[in-house]
């Protein structure tokens, strides 16, 4: 667990700095990051498919005594008009906050806020 | 044999399926744990074949293997849908054996193992999302229907296309509020229903024909 001074660490990612990744780079970045201890709040999101693949990554690294998986929230992807739908432009994921699950606890989440908690005991107190 | 029923087995009526719709899909029932999604795969086999899908639990996770059935047909006066009904563990982003010891009583060693094979679940869940034509997604109208696993269950099959149906289970609960669910994702068809009980299961089928009849040319991912 990375706790630097005794703390718990937030990271907060550009889109720039993942823009350049490919799809599997990036989760492995995410992943690694996670499993270190890091709690990472992503400018842009990933898409419904990188999601869906970072919870099966997740699920293979579980480890039952060190790593218990991922807590994860996010805001839904921006909507695009009908034009942009047209001409093949994708909906564009939004803010999205990614944790150990021992340490982050999503506890409300709806379409303008995102509230979570340290859990207690964990760096928090 | 009616003349309807010999209609509906000709060569003329599969050649007008096949055209303007589907007549046999693979229909996939999704959602996190303990949603009831064993127990609503329980309720359509009882009511259409008289058999069942496997055992429920309390204890999340009591589904750690996909199951299916094939061949089920469904029926709604003149219109009929032939599936093949998997169910599917419930997808999580964490597992942790302890709550199996501290929740539900369970000893170490079994609650290990659950939570191994609960994670094998989860990939399987997932990797099958490739093999259906359309999905009944299962969530808990007791409970907060924002969490990520339901909304990312819903970009995925938006992105690939999928008809989704939402069954909004356990209305039979007192504290039950499915208006929460149909105001958060109101792009898809929102069922109440009680898989326990079967209540409103019957409207359930009739807009499965309709959706999961419907030809559609789903994307690859």
């Amino acid at each position: 667990m990375a706790k630097k001074d005794g703390g718990i660490a937030f990271n907060l990612i550009s889109h720039q700095k993942l823009e350049h990744l490919s799809s599997s780079d990036k989760l492995k970045y995410i992943l690694n990051e996670v499993k270190e201890g890091r709690i990472l709040v992503l400018e842009h999101g990933l898409t419904p498919t990188e999601q869906t693949k970072l919870i099966e990554h997740t699920m293979k690294e579980i480890n039952h005594d060190t790593f218990i998986g991922i807590e994860i929230g996010g805001y839904e992807n921006e909507k695009v008009g009908f034009f942009q739908r047209v001409f093949g432009v994708a909906k564009k994921p939004r803010m999205t906050v990614i944790g150990p699950a021992h340490l982050l606890k999503m506890v409300h989440k709806d379409n303008d806020m995102i509230e979570t908690t340290i859990i207690p005991g964990k760096g928090a107190s | 044999m009616g003349i309807l029923e010999k209609f509906r087995e000709s060569k003329f009526s599969k050649m007008i399926k096949k055209v303007f719709g589907k007549s046999h899909a693979k229909i996939g029932i999704y959602g996190p744990p303990n949603v009831g999604k064993t127990t609503l795969a329980n309720r359509i086999l009882r009511d259409w074949t008289g058999d069942i899908m496997g055992s429920v639990s309390e204890v999340p996770h009591e589904t750690r293997r996909a199951k299916w059935k094939n061949n089920i047909r469904i029926n709604n006066g003149g219109s009929s849908l032939t599936m093949d009904l998997v169910d599917t563990p419930g997808i999580a982003t964490k597992i942790d054996f302890k709550e199996f010891m501290n929740m539900y009583g369970m000893n170490k060693d079994d609650s290990r193992l659950r939570a191994k094979e609960a994670t094998e679940g989860v990939i399987e869940a997932i990797r099958w999302l490739d093999d259906i034509d359309g999905v009944v997604l299962v969530m808990d109208a007791t409970q907060d229907p924002f969490t990520q696993v339901n909304v990312t269950i819903i970009g995925n099959l938006e992105a690939r296309n999928l008809p989704i149906l939402i069954a909004a289970n356990k209305i039979d609960a007192e504290n039950a509020s499915p208006a929460t669910l149909k105001s958060a994702f109101p792009q898809h068809p929102v069922i109440p229903i009680s898989a326990l009980t079967g209540y409103n299961t019957e409207n359930l089928y009739t807009m499965m024909i309709k959706e999961f009849g419907k030809k559609r040319h789903k994307k690859r991912r």
